[in-house]
């Protein structure tokens, strides 16, 4: 019997406006993307609370990736502005602890940028790859 | 040791309330032992004359106290304002957290507090009493007689390297400056020169010692929300210590995140965790970052600032 390699979890939080759109154009397009990311849609990438990307490590996903509308682009005029100085403070406070910063990402991904959309999640998951699974994140209790 | 002596506060608070312009005051009282004292609301000049206190161990920040205090009357009530205290003070104002004409705000000028838990390290337990002399501390201990502390080393950590000066006041005790002169980002820049796994090692050492008894988010004088995510039973934290180490780490990033940009670093945390977890620590680490990324901010500097986080430019940094 063959023991299939784990692959890693990872967990995307998608502006509805233009990542998710994006995403969405990646599946139209016919791009390959690993299937082991989990695309959950957010109304503005600015709605990502950082208890949002702690509790996707703690249910198991060994990275997290945060895609928004381009910087200037936000449905929302500044949203994803926010988004960039919380996560910048929220990521380098990550490193701080011994949290591999592999393990999380922003990325700017218009809905025209399928390509963009399918590139970085090929990337990220060879990454998180790399750095097996979160060890330093994870809650033994929502393991199988 | 402290440059003003009780008399002067005691003084400027009585005539506050002479006056009528206040009718409370909010101070320090003293405790069952010289090293804790507490927060009180006097009412009166004798109760004052009596029970208030000045001196090394009055470490508490009355900032925070302030939003239930002015909500109960509408007379004035007075407060006393360590330096430190004022930059918090500040920062409740600039979030609306009650008025400014509600309180009569007595500057403090201060030399920094000791900390009773290095005394302790030096003296053991069974401290009787406290005495200054000359930049010494005399600590009278029930089994090893008296054992003499240099000041300096009994300081606070806070303290260490403190160059704040009263921000806000309507009348000023002494000059309300300070001037230490250490980094007070040392200690975070030795630990973002670590490894990884070194840093990971430390944090886990540290975290693990929590007790989740929420001390550091009840004194804190930026965690004034009226519902907390750690209350809420649907956070599945509430209230309860930490199950394992994901939980230890949830509570304090999440802890220190909600007051980054408006941390004035006021060291309360620290100074009133029973597990001594070097707080400030997390705190300053943020600090640190805005100061690098979005250029030099003091939370509660000046009224009317907007905190870093309720701000951006288009230029920002890339995470």
């Amino acid at each position: 019997m063959q023991i299939e390699e784990k692959k890693p979890l990872i967990a995307a939080f998608c502006c509805n406006w233009c990542s998710y759109a994006g995403a969405d154009l990646a599946g139209n397009n016919r791009l390959n993307y690993p299937d082991n990311v989990k695309i959950i849609r957010v109304p503005c990438s600015c709605r990502v609370d950082p208890t949002f990307i702690l509790r996707a490590f703690q249910r198991g996903a060994d990275g997290v990736l945060i895609c928004g509308c381009h910087p200037g682009d936000c449905h929302y005029t500044t949203g994803n502005y926010y988004t960039r100085r919380r996560m910048t403070l929220l990521f380098s406070m990550l490193e701080y602890l011994g949290i591999e910063k592999e393990r999380t990402r922003v990325e700017w991904v218009s809905a025209a940028e399928g390509a963009k959309f399918a590139q970085t999640v090929n990337e990220f998951t060879a990454a998180v790859s790399a750095l097996g699974e979160n060890r330093r994140l994870e809650d033994l209790r929502c393991k199988e | 040791m402290q440059r003003i002596n009780r008399s002067e506060l005691i003084k400027a608070a009585a005539k506050l309330i002479e006056s009528g312009e206040a009718d409370r005051v909010l101070g320090w009282k003293k405790g069952e032992f010289d090293y804790d004292v507490t927060p009180y609301v006097f009412n009166s000049i004798d109760e004052i004359e009596k029970d208030f206190v000045w001196g090394d161990f009055c470490g508490a920040n009355f900032s925070k106290y302030l939003i239930k205090e002015t909500a109960k009357s509408d007379k004035k009530v007075a407060v006393f304002l360590k330096p430190c205290d004022t930059y918090s003070f500040n920062q409740l104002l600039i979030e609306h957290r009650f008025e400014r004409e509600k309180v009569c705000v007595i500057g403090v000028s201060c030399s920094g507090m000791a900390d009773i838990r290095k005394i302790k390290d030096t003296a053991g337990e069974g401290i009787a009493k406290i005495e200054e002399q000359d930049g010494y501390l005399n600590v009278f201990t029930l089994y090893d007689g008296i054992v003499k502390i240099d000041s300096k080393d009994a300081l606070a950590e806070r303290c260490l390297c403190c160059t704040k000066r009263c921000v806000v006041y309507d009348e000023l005790l002494g000059d309300g400056e300070n001037k230490a002169d250490n980094d007070r980002f040392a200690k975070v820049e030795e630990l973002e020169e670590l490894t990884e796994e070194q840093r990971y090692a430390f944090w886990k050492s540290e975290l693990s010692k929590c007790i989740r008894c929420n001390a550091c988010r009840d004194v804190c004088p930026a965690c004034t929300c009226e519902k907390c995510v750690f209350d809420d039973p649907r956070s599945v934290l509430e209230n309860k210590a930490a199950a394992n180490e994901f939980e230890e780490k949830l509570y304090h990033i999440i802890r220190a995140f909600h007051v980054a940009g408006r941390c004035t670093d006021c060291g309360e945390c620290s100074r009133v965790c029973p597990q001594n977890i070097p707080l400030h620590l997390l705190n300053r680490k943020f600090i640190k970052d805005i100061n690098a990324f979005y250029g030099q901010y003091q939370a509660g500097e000046k009224a009317g600032q907007r905190a870093p986080l309720v701000d951006y430019t288009t230029e920002d940094r890339e995470p």
